[in-house]
């Protein structure tokens, strides 16, 4: 694993999970969608969550930054329950960041400002300085030239990299990402899962839920098999892709090459 | 006297009938915009009753007519206190627009996709910061051109408190028609009138709208 440059990890906090749920259950209406579900996450890890459609593995990804609340179960950050008051709930979001599968980028605003509203809002950093920041991700996701454009004017692959630049300008401690490939065209794809990867081996700590599977054998420290509203078994991408223990682990993988 | 000298002729008397009902129209606005975003409010609200209440409330004004409106405020009211007939024009005029404005403006935030609302969230904005910085300049885009329409309606509608009497664009069309046993050119001409304000409002409306519609172009 590569999180040996974590801050503190001399004193024993590596050992600590930075995301830890126990025993999650979500319902929707009389609906379970998860059913008593345990996931750690530990600092600089990259865990991918697989599985069919109505697995449950976005909505433990929604969990994750409360927007949407379990019904039982707890959810500690950085050691820190996750009590669900809403102000302490806004402060955990924002060392939380997050990337939908539909972009979700503010249309009424250039791209400059869809990256420098929260640093501004919430972490009361300056306009200078949250323009700097923002410029400089810009730079890293490649699209430099793109600060005065509006979202609107993108494309499927630019829109979604801003929007992982947007995650990024927080300095989160944690980047989820929710089918972050999803609605692009394939020939968009790559340009977004080479973002990905760039953070990736620079040690960002990821939970992703993605169908990419290049992505999970390539980016991955830990593969998570989603059914039935739990997880039927995780591993190192290897395990869990290529030597499948569960029954749904191996169903799943057959589904997969079958195609 | 041709139609054009009929035009000069009551120039004078129909820009002061003007200035009436721009009056008119913008205190009954002012307050409709008020009234109406309240409604709107509550028709959005988490606490079923205040719900109940807005639905009642837009049921109520938007199935009966204004003029009925206009007579029960005037004539209603002033069995309790003495109403003058600009206020009580205005007033009813501005209930009668607070409902349409409440669905407008309610129709305008749920227009605004979710996910905004969690991408926003997703960031720690607040509730509070996501409606200011996010919900509603989204919602103000597309409430802005519907609003514009009823602000249009609300300058034809003002003509019905005529029938109580006020001295405003209509009635002063019905006297001079009256007066001058000339109807159809009377009539014609403060079409003009509404017509010359209609016009200009259009133009603000679709100026604001450019505006505002910066990231669309």
């Amino acid at each position: 694993m590569k999180n040996d440059e974590t801050p503190g990890s001399a004193d024993g906090r590596q050992s600590e999970p930075l995301i830890e749920m126990r025993d999650i259950v979500k319902k929707f209406g009389r609906t379970v969608v998860l059913d008593g579900v345990d996931l750690e996450v530990h600092r600089g890890e990259v865990v991918v969550l697989i599985g069919p459609s109505g697995a449950g593995k976005s909505t433990l990804l929604r969990c994750i930054n409360g927007l949407e609340r379990i019904n039982s179960g707890t959810i500690r950050f950085n050691g820190q329950d996750m009590s669900y008051r809403e102000k302490d709930l806004n402060r955990i979001r924002s060392r939380i960041g997050m990337v939908f599968q539909s972009f979700n980028l503010f249309p009424h605003l250039k791209v400059i400002d869809n990256l420098t509203m929260a640093q501004v809002d919430v972490l009361g950093r300056s306009k200078d300085e949250a323009r700097d920041r923002a410029e400089r991700l810009l730079e890293r996701v490649g699209l430099p030239d793109k600060a005065q454009a509006y979202p609107d004017s993108l494309s499927g692959g630019q829109q979604q990299r801003v929007a992982i630049a947007r995650a990024l300008a927080m300095d989160p401690e944690v980047m989820l990402f929710d089918e972050p490939t999803s609605a692009l065209d394939p020939e968009l794809v790559g340009e977004v899962l080479h973002v990905m990867r760039g953070l990736a081996e620079d040690g960002m700590t990821m939970v992703a839920v993605t169908h990419e599977m290049r992505f999970a054998r390539r980016a991955a420290d830990r593969v998570v098999l989603m059914a039935d509203h739990g997880i039927a078994e995780e591993g190192t991408p290897e395990q869990v892709l290529e030597h499948p223990t569960s029954e749904r682990g191996q169903a799943f993988l057959a589904e997969l090459t079958d195609d | 006297m041709s139609f054009y000298d009929y035009l000069v002729d009551t120039a004078p008397i129909f820009l002061e009938a003007t200035w009436v009902t721009l009056r008119l129209t913008a205190v009954a606005l002012v307050f409709a915009m008020l009234l109406g975003s309240v409604v709107a409010a509550m028709s959005m609200s988490s606490v079923a009753v205040l719900r109940w209440i807005a639905t009642g409330f837009i049921g109520l004004i938007r199935g009966t007519p204004l003029i009925a409106q206009i007579f029960v405020l005037y004539f209603g009211i002033a069995e309790i206190i003495t109403l003058d007939k600009f206020w009580a024009g205005a007033i009813a005029l501005g209930i009668h627009n607070a409902a349409y404005i409440a669905e407008i403006i309610r129709s305008g935030f749920q227009s605004v996709p979710r996910g905004l609302d969690e991408a926003s969230r997703s960031l720690g904005m607040s509730r509070t910061k996501t409606l200011r910085r996010v919900r509603a300049p989204l919602a103000l885009r597309a409430i802005l051109p519907v609003l514009g329409s009823q602000f249009i309606i609300a300058v034809k509608d003002s003509s019905l408190v005529a029938f109580i009497g006020m001295q405003e664009l209509f009635l002063t069309a019905r006297n001079e028609a009256a007066s001058t046993y000339e109807p159809l050119t009377m009539y014609l001409i403060v079409s003009l009138y509404y017509l010359a304000i209609v016009l200009v409002l259009t133009f603000l409306v679709g100026r604001l709208e450019h505006r505002l519609s910066a990231h669309r172009r």
